[in-house]
């Protein structure tokens, strides 16, 4: 983080929070560790697999034994760079790997091997938006870490045990500037940092099993003001979280400010039960990590070619996929947002448009399906309906086959029992009428049989809905609504 | 019979083929000389007797039937910084306690596949943190030699060298054909040259540092120390190779450096750099470095004045960057996971009471200066000067290549000192290195030669250094050295 940033703008005012003596301008930067996906540890041939028993996933190497040495695994680098050029990001060709080094029994080695002065990736940025408006965020860097193993304290009531399952596993850290406004900017920061690397593949964003999780690093000022002292909240764990703990964090710094306190540089921990930070350690207490480049390690050197290639390979990210959805496919910025964030959803949607009006099939995905996986508390990868089922449906809506309505019985069908859309349409009889004929035979009938209403729908127009429905109902909700509205009016004169 | 562990590893070699005597026989001669020998000169802090019967038993079933490996049935050595597959492994240190690590480091494995056979484990200063071997945890080792004064003996103990001085002295005393060592800065040529041996340090990246017990990562080289340059040319190709599990090791062919020995040193350009006449150095030193340049060109080749205008930073960047990397490597001792653990009333404790108890005093000045060195605000003024150091240095020997193709100098600036003679004084002994840590700081291969006796009869030593990876080039001057010097067995086996 860097203190020195000057800022331009002036605090948006919707963003400021109203303190006893006056507004107040939060100011937030993260560092957020990311578990990079790849099946090996960063240094060793061990499994990074979730679970198994305590110390199951352990190589020579990750528990430090005499004489052993660390190998860079190639694909943890490449997640890295797949990562940086995800973030839009500078790669650097050249980078160094530095042991970071203080005790602790689940750090084995007495040191962390990690990147310090010469990160694998540089600058880059992550575009957010909050409330319908679109903000830069700036990345400072990101480097690459050996996590720690776990301390387990109570399994004993002298000792405490040592996991090393995740010793040695590779983190990438990305650190942000300290660009963010609010808790809910700091939520859409971590939110859309995740979703692209979820559609870069470079770590599974799984923040339950800490997969993902972030140092907050929260500072206040009056609007307008030089940066006050900033205090780190370590290792918060959901976005629900993040909002809470800069929320609390925040509050807690103006009050000492407006009681003419000062803040003390300290790291913080968020204590999610009570909703309040508490004090880990203070300025004095940080250790002296005594870094300097791992002599076991020589300084990774990397083709622009190798970047290039996996430049070329990566995924559409979710800035181009939305900014794509609204073009191709006609739709809202807001839909298009909703689809994009998350590469399943993005994926499902354009199984189902294809063929289909874009708007129509977006409309389904959202409003139709994704509210009932929602209510069902299921995944999209878990979802009864499948894309082709879906876009069959769509299909069916778009070419007039079936009503709007008739669409919807037909989707509670695909989602209880399944099958192929046409078919069951075919089969069961739902086929929308549109044979002009018997929607005419039908009108006449109900115009012949309501005197009365026909004279009130000539004074008011807007009575056609119940004439509308009359013929609907009629037909067993299969005429096509469209058909009804036209005749209904050329017979009404309305 | 004759005493089979006179012989040279070659020789051995060649009359286990011819089938003189069988590799258990000779490996029974070794063991006796050790248990006789051990009690006086402790160069064994592990003896694996029922091993290495084992391993020639296997040996003696190959040459039978005539499938014998290149080192198949030779007994040698192994520093106890080379960790061995569940034989115990301590470094010389009392932190690693009764450590039988499940693993065989790889130049071990590499001589093992070879058809070697393990005598046992051999003394060092602990962590290989000494230049006299007087920092293990095991005690001293003893050195073969003895002084002779006025035409007597003198029984005063004298050091063999550090820190392999468990290999130096157990090859000069015949109780192993040869033996693996280390040096950091100077731990194989140093002890060579105080007993007579030959020692190389290979080119770092020569050999693998896999499963040695590290000192100082970017400084630490595995090489053999032996009683002739034809016997260090054998050892050194079978311990050398490319080894994926070590990052710093590099992947090139090894040649077959024992035939080089015989190519001589026609046309050779042999430097001579005037920075290595130091304050302080013996005369007999300084003759016996005119006794080597006139060797050299007897032989045919020509001599060079040079200059390596750094050489006197070198010392001190040494004593920055190996404590430095000492005080981060050694961080895994912590009682935790293996070795010693003295439990305190915390965790902090803990540590303390382990590390106070386990690391000697040396140990525990090195981890010292490394913590300050690399400590906030003294890293640039020191680790940071020293580094830029070491490039200077490599950079005077880059520009020496162009005229030179090696470099001869003294090993040490003095022979063989007594037992705690220089014990008390850190930076009199860390001046025992000033001739060879340059060497490991530029990364290059040396070999420490023995030359001649001093005036009170103990060995002294001149050292090649080399371009990288030209190892070959030191082998073939070595042996013009030795051809010239003849050889120094050890006079007197006053211990039996």
């Amino acid at each position: 983080m860097q203190d020195t940033v000057k800022e331009k703008a002036k605090g948006k005012a919707s963003n400021l929070i109203a303190g006893a003596t006056g507004d107040w301008e939060v100011i937030v930067g993260m560092e957020v560790h990311a578990q990079v996906a790849s099946k090996a540890k960063l240094f060793s041939g061990a499994s990074t697999a979730f679970g198994g028993e305590p110390n199951d996933h352990v190589s020579l190497v990750d528990a430090a034994m005499p004489g052993m040495l660390p190998v860079i695994n190639e694909e943890c680098i490449a997640q890295a760079v797949r990562t940086g050029l995800g973030l839009k990001a500078k790669i650097n060709l050249d980078s160094v790997f530095d042991r970071k080094n203080y005790f602790y029994p689940d750090l084995p080695q007495g040191y962390q091997i990690s990147q310090y002065k010469s990160p694998i990736v540089g600058e880059g940025e992550v575009e957010i938006d909050v409330d319908g408006e679109s903000k830069t965020v700036g990345i400072e860097r990101l480097h690459l870490e050996q996590d720690a193993g776990k301390s387990i304290h109570d399994q004993h009531p002298d000792y405490s045990y040592v996991d090393l399952n995740r010793s040695g596993v590779a983190l990438m850290e990305i650190v942000s500037r300290p660009d963010l406004r609010s808790s809910k900017e700091a939520q859409a920061y971590v939110t859309k940092l995740r979703t692209i690397l979820r559609y870069l593949g470079t770590c599974d964003g799984d923040m339950e099993k800490g997969n993902l999780r972030a140092d907050v690093n929260v500072s206040v000022r009056r609007p307008g003001e030089p940066l006050g002292t900033r205090c780190e909240i370590k290792n918060v764990n959901s976005i629900r979280f993040i909002g809470q703990s800069v929320e609390a964090e925040a509050r807690r710094q103006i009050g000492i400010l407006e009681d003419g306190g000062k803040i003390d540089q300290e790291t913080r921990l968020f204590d999610a039960a009570k909703g309040e930070t508490r004090s880990m350690r203070s300025k004095e207490e940080a250790h002296d990590y005594r870094y300097f480049p791992d002599p076991d390690l020589l300084p990774l050197e990397l083709q622009q070619s190798w970047v290039d290639g996996l430049a070329k390979d990566l995924p559409e990210l979710p800035d181009e996929k939305r900014a794509r959805f609204m073009k191709v496919y006609g739709l809202s910025a807001y839909d298009a947002s909703v689809l994009v964030a998350e590469r399943e959803s993005a994926d499902f949607f354009e199984a189902v448009a294809k063929g289909t009006d874009g708007k129509l099939a977006a409309n389904w995905v959202i409003n139709e399906l994704f509210g009932r996986l929602n209510k069902e508390g299921k995944e999209i990868a878990t979802s009864p309906i499948a894309a082709a089922q879906l876009g069959g449906l769509v299909r069916l809506v778009q070419d007039g086959t079936i009503s709007g309505k008739i669409a919807k019985d037909l989707f509670e069908i695909l989602w209880t029992e399944g099958g192929d859309p046409a078919e069951i349409v075919e089969k069961r009889g739902m086929r929308q009428v549109t044979d002009t004929g018997a929607i005419e035979a039908a009108v006449d009938a109900i115009i012949a049989a309501n005197p009365d209403k026909v004279e009130q729908v000539k004074a008011k127009p807007s009575m056609l809905g119940w004439f509308v429905g009359q013929v609907m109902k009629q037909s067993g909700g299969k005429a096509n609504p469209q058909a009804v509205n036209d005749i209904l009016k050329a017979k009404l004169g309305i | 019979m004759t005493d089979l562990t006179k012989l040279t590893l070659a020789e051995a070699r060649d009359g286990l083929v011819a089938k003189k005597f069988s590799a258990t026989e000779l490996t029974q001669a070794f063991i006796k000389a050790i248990d006789a020998a051990n009690p006086h000169l402790n160069a064994y802090v592990l003896m694996t007797p029922e091993h290495a019967l084992a391993q020639a038993k296997t040996s003696d079933e190959r040459l039978a039937k005539g499938e014998a490996r290149p080192l198949e049935g030779l007994p040698i050595g192994n520093k106890d910084l080379f960790c061995t597959y569940g034989i115990r492994t301590t470094a010389c240190s009392r932190i690693l306690d009764d450590f039988k690590p499940r693993y065989e480091a790889t130049v071990g494995q590499n001589l093992w596949d070879a058809g070697a056979v393990m005598l046992g484990k051999l003394n060092n200063d602990e962590f290989a943190m000494g230049s006299s071997n007087e920092t293990s945890a095991f005690g001293p080792v003893v050195n073969p030699w003895r002084r002779t004064r006025g035409g007597k003996v003198d029984n005063t103990k004298l050091v063999p060298g550090g820190s392999s001085g468990g290999s130096s002295a157990a090859v000069s005393a015949n109780l192993c054909l040869g033996a693996t060592a280390t040096d950091t800065g100077g731990s194989i040529r140093q002890p060579a040259a105080l007993t007579g041996t030959v020692g190389i340090k290979p080119t770092y990246g020569r050999c693998s540092r896999w499963g040695i017990v590290a000192f100082a990562s970017s400084l630490d080289q595995a090489g053999p120390i032996a009683k002739t340059v034809r016997d260090s040319a054998i050892m050194l190709r079978h311990m050398a190779g490319y080894d994926p599990k070590d990052s710093t090791c590099v992947d090139m062919p090894v040649p077959d450096y024992e035939a080089e020995v015989a190519r001589g040193v026609k046309g050779l350009r042999v430097g001579v750099p005037k920075e290595y006449r130091v304050d302080g150095m013996s005369a007999e030193v300084d003759a016996l470095w005119q006794k080597g340049i006139a060797w050299l060109k007897d032989a045919g080749a020509t001599i060079h004045d040079i200059s390596l205008p750094h050489t006197k930073y070198a010392l001190p960047a040494y004593y920055i960057v190996a404590p430095a990397e000492c005080s981060s490597n050694l961080a895994r001792y912590d009682g935790v996971r293996y070795g010693l653990r003295v439990p305190g009333k915390d965790l902090i404790d803990t540590y303390e009471a382990t590390r106070e108890a386990g690391f000697g005093k040396e140990v525990k000045r090195r981890v010292l200066i490394g913590t300050y060195v690399l400590s906030a605000g003294y890293y640039d003024a020191y680790y940071l000067k020293a580094q830029k150091v070491r490039t200077l240095i490599k950079r005077d020997f880059d520009n020496a290549w162009s005229d030179v193709d090696v470099v001869l100098t003294p090993t040490t600036p003095s022979p063989a000192f007594g037992f705690g003679e220089k014990a008390g004084d850190p930076i009199a002994m860390y001046l025992e290195d000033i001739f060879t840590v340059t060497v490991n700081m530029a990364g290059l291969p040396g070999i420490s030669v023995p030359a001649g006796l001093s005036g009170e009869g103990t060995p002294m030593g001149l050292q090649l250094i080399g371009k990288p990876f030209d190892e070959g080039t030191l082998f073939r001057a070595a042996q013009v050295i030795e051809n010239a010097a003849g050889r120094f067995p050890v006079p007197s086996k006053w211990w039996a």
